[in-house]
């Protein structure tokens, strides 16, 4: 019962909180987007290149967050960004590339090759080739592995909260260090339902990005 | 007119560099289909992409209406030639229309007319546009898909086209039809095709050209007619098969092999005139018409009769007869299925313009030589 008066009572404090935390995200997130789709097609083009660039994301990937944070504080303090929203953003840009290369890689090398063929023999340019047919066909994939980079990092967020950088995780962080159950319940919860909230409403992007030719039909 | 000059390609392999086409020249004449034809591996299909510089060749020249490929910007070279593949290579994320019009598109022509251009090409090839315009290529079936390839390629009205085992792909009755329907639109276009297949029942009935490829050369380069009449080497002779004899019988037409010199019976003719005609023939039958020039029966020679029996009580009805405008095979088959070694030659009105048989048809195959 607590909780649940902790929770009514402190509503536009959590709303705060979930913003700050969706923003570190969002523009983390957005930032990955930009840089790993053109290294994902990129690599599609050396083999070699694609083993040693999903070697060193699937390394970044396994540096627990928390060591992560304790490893930026020195590295960025010199520029005054030590503690707070920015090493925040970066340790989850960083987590964003495995995901986001990896499925664009996978999703371009997996486009048909007599597509490829046929887009080439009827005079398409590199560029147009990618725009018109290879990113329309691989965006389905390409926005799972964005969906899996979102959920994974609104949990590397809350943890940012060590660190200053606001979020849900002020409520889990606050919540141990004074043995608060409230708080601490308040922040698990909203963060687990803010990744369910924010997973749907990628699902919806991803079905309106998607062509109507790569659906298929359920029902006939 | 496309111009292969002395065209060779050389591939690196782990194994030692392989000469996949070598020194190969013809010369197509512009509106003309030429088929690509060989093994596997033959180097027909490298031949045909160095034309669109899909595979740039080791040396050699292709002049494409007299202009050299190496001097046009490869993009622009591409989008200036039909492009079918034998995947189709729809795109399945693009409506039919949008298919229809990916080379009008990229070369920036107006919106509107080239999807006007795409529902006139459509209906060139039976499928009905407000139907199909909107729809996905999975939403098609393979025939309608093929079609859609084929019409792709065509969409910016290029002079020429390359036809990579464009038909290989579907089920062989709708092979037939795809491929007549195909050649109706190429007698309206008259198109410049360089066409690769590996089937040679679709290179003689397609071809005004047919170029035999054995591991990158080119072993002859002929008329369907006169490749199957004189194979240049055995090589050649072996891939056309035993029965290249009987695959000549598609390019003949009945009008060209028929007898048109012989005498006609009418039903009120008495008998006696028959017989003299039968025998002054040497055939096993002849036939009998009426006022209209129709047959209507065929007269044996032993048939008995009393001395004033007319023709027409003796004659028996005519079980086939064939159209001048149809092909030998068809008359063959006509003469074998219905055991008529003397078949009546029809024109669209029914008449009867010459008669069939086995001696002038075997006449005919060995007169081709003749007839070029």
């Amino acid at each position: 019962m607590d909780i649940i008066w902790f929770m009514t009572g402190n509503l536009g404090l959590i709303g705060e909180h979930a913003l700050r935390h969706v923003s570190i995200v969002f523009v983390a997130v957005g930032i990955a987007v930009v840089t790993a789709v053109p290294i994902g097609i990129a690599i599609t083009q050396s083999k070699a290149a694609a083993d040693v660039v999903l070697y060193f994301a699937s390394m970044m990937i396994t540096v627990p967050s928390i060591a992560l944070f304790g490893l930026m504080i020195p590295l960025l303090s010199p520029i005054g960004y030590g503690i707070g929203y920015v090493p925040a953003v970066i340790a989850v840009i960083l987590y964003s590339q495995l995901p986001i290369i990896r499925n664009t890689y996978t999703a371009i090398s997996n486009v048909d090759p007599a597509l490829r063929e046929a887009a080439v023999g009827m005079g398409m340019s590199t560029f147009q080739r990618l725009r018109q047919v290879e990113i329309p066909l691989a965006i389905p994939v390409i926005m799972t592995g964005i969906r899996t980079a979102v959920v994974m990092n609104i949990g590397v967020t809350a943890i940012a909260a060590y660190i200053g950088a606001g979020g849900l995780g002020t409520f889990i962080s606050r919540g141990i260090s004074q043995s608060d159950p409230r708080q601490l319940v308040t922040g698990a919860v909203s963060v687990s339902l803010l990744a369910i909230a924010i997973d749907l409403i990628l699902l919806l992007v991803q079905k309106l990005l998607t062509s109507k030719g790569l659906v298929e039909e359920s029902r006939q | 007119m496309i111009r292969l000059e002395h065209l060779t390609k050389v591939f690196n392999t782990p194994n030692g560099p392989v000469r996949a086409v070598d020194d190969v020249s013809l010369e197509l004449p512009e509106g003309e289909i030429c088929v690509l034809l060989g093994p596997s591996g033959c180097g027909k299909t490298t031949s045909m992409k160095m034309i669109n510089r899909l595979i740039e060749p080791t040396s050699g020249k292709i002049y494409i209406n007299g202009r050299d490929t190496d001097a046009t910007d490869p993009i622009q070279l591409r989008r200036s030639i039909g492009y079918v593949i034998q995947q189709i290579g729809l795109f399945p994320n693009k409506t039919v229309a949008d298919n229809i019009c990916v080379v009008p598109d990229l070369l920036g022509w107006d919106r509107k007319k080239t999807r006007a251009r795409a529902a006139e090409l459509l209906e060139l090839v039976g499928m009905d546009p407000a139907a199909f315009m909107g729809r996905y290529p999975k939403e098609l079936s393979g025939g309608q898909q093929q079609r859609v390839g084929v019409i792709r390629a065509l969409a910016a009205d290029p002079p020429v086209m390359l036809m990579d085992e464009p038909f290989g792909a579907i089920d062989p009755i709708n092979r037939e039809v795809i491929q007549d329907e195909f050649l109706r639109m190429q007698q309206a276009l008259r198109k410049t095709i360089i066409f690769v297949s590996h089937d040679l029942d679709e290179a003689v009935k397609m071809a005004d050209k047919i170029a035999i490829f054995r591991s990158g050369r080119l072993e002859q380069f002929a008329s369907p007619d006169r490749l199957l009449a004189n194979p240049a080497n055995s090589f050649v002779e072996s891939f056309l098969g035993s029965d290249r004899a009987l695959k000549r019988l598609r390019l003949v037409r009945v009008a060209e092999a028929m007898l048109t010199e012989f005498d006609a019976l009418r039903g009120d003719d008495p008998h006696a005139r028959g017989k003299v005609v039968l025998e002054e023939s040497g055939l096993p039958f002849a036939i009998v018409v009426d006022e209209n020039g129709r047959p209507t029966g065929c007269l044996a020679g032993n048939a008995e009769a009393g001395v004033d029996a007319k023709v027409g009580d003796l004659a028996r009805p005519v079980r086939a007869t064939i159209s001048t405008d149809a092909d030998l095979r068809l008359a063959v088959a006509s003469m074998f299925a219905q055991d008529m070694p003397v078949l009546p030659c029809v024109d669209d009105g029914g008449r009867l313009k010459g008669i069939l048989t086995y001696r002038s048809v075997v006449k005919s195959l060995a007169s081709a030589e003749a007839r070029e």
